[in-house]
């Protein structure tokens, strides 16, 4: 029972799967001008000659911002974990 | 006295190494808006650097040379500057995180369009931002390696 259970899921999947691979767009055609703007101004807006750090810190800067806290926020859990008291000593 | 760490010839290499190391690491983030890399990739290469040294000349000596406390207060400060310079956007220019600085005369250049070898000098807030987050890795995660470093000598005893 669980065998076939499994097996169906696994049909479902993969035929929602086949699907949403011939709704792709096609090769060399996004499905958005974001790219082409970026490419075109990223340098006279920024300054900046590397596109993807003008992406990552200019264009996207909230999320740079997010993942400096999660890098925050992980070592502070380290060092609550690992750090001796003064008492221990 | 048996120094913990260890061999001399081993302490000598990292000790010629950890200042190459670590100048590369800062070329990293320095140029991350000119080459590939930036304030993530640089501060891994830097805090490689410090973990280096934690693993030749031992855990316990590192501490007392710098200590956890200064590390990550280190990492605190590059947070800080990060959100101060997020802030200062917002009361510079118009949004928070905007590129004030860009036309400016510090980080203020414009590179001429399509791919030249670029201006160290141009970016905007991105090369202040790429150190503040530089500091924040380098800090991070050297940090890390050094406090488990010395949780795991305690266990041993």
């Amino acid at each position: 029972m669980r065998k076939i259970a499994g097996a169906i899921a696994f049909v479902i999947f993969f035929a929602f799967l086949l699907f949403s691979m011939y709704e792709l767009h096609e090769f060399g055609k996004p499905p958005s001008d974001m790219d082409d703007y970026i490419i075109q101004n990223a340098q006279n807006e920024t300054g900046a000659n590397n596109a993807v750090t003008s992406v990552v810190f200019d264009y996207r800067g909230y999320d740079t911002l997010g993942e400096a806290t999660v890098l925050f926020t992980a070592i502070a859990g380290v060092m609550i974990l690992f750090r001796r008291g003064k008492d221990e000593e | 006295m048996k120094s913990e760490g260890m061999s001399p010839i081993v302490q000598t290499i990292a000790g010629i190494l950890f200042p190459m190391v670590l100048i590369f690491s800062f070329y990293v983030i320095m140029h991350g808006h000119l080459t590939p890399g930036g304030g993530f990739q640089g501060g891994a290469i830097g805090a490689s650097a410090v973990a280096m040294l934690i693993v030749a000349l031992g855990a316990k000596k590192i501490n007392d040379m710098v200590g956890e406390e200064g590390i990550s207060s280190f990492e605190s400060i590059g947070g800080l500057v990060f959100v101060i310079i997020a802030i200062l956007g917002l009361f510079m220019a118009t949004t928070f995180l905007s590129n004030f600085l860009v036309g400016d005369t510090i980080f203020g250049k414009i590179p001429p369009f399509g791919s030249n070898s670029g201006i160290l000098n141009s970016g905007g807030i991105l090369p202040l931002l790429n150190i503040a987050v530089g500091m924040k890795v380098i800090g991070g995660l050297s940090a890390v390696v050094l406090v488990m470093a010395l949780a795991t000598k305690e266990e041993k005893k």
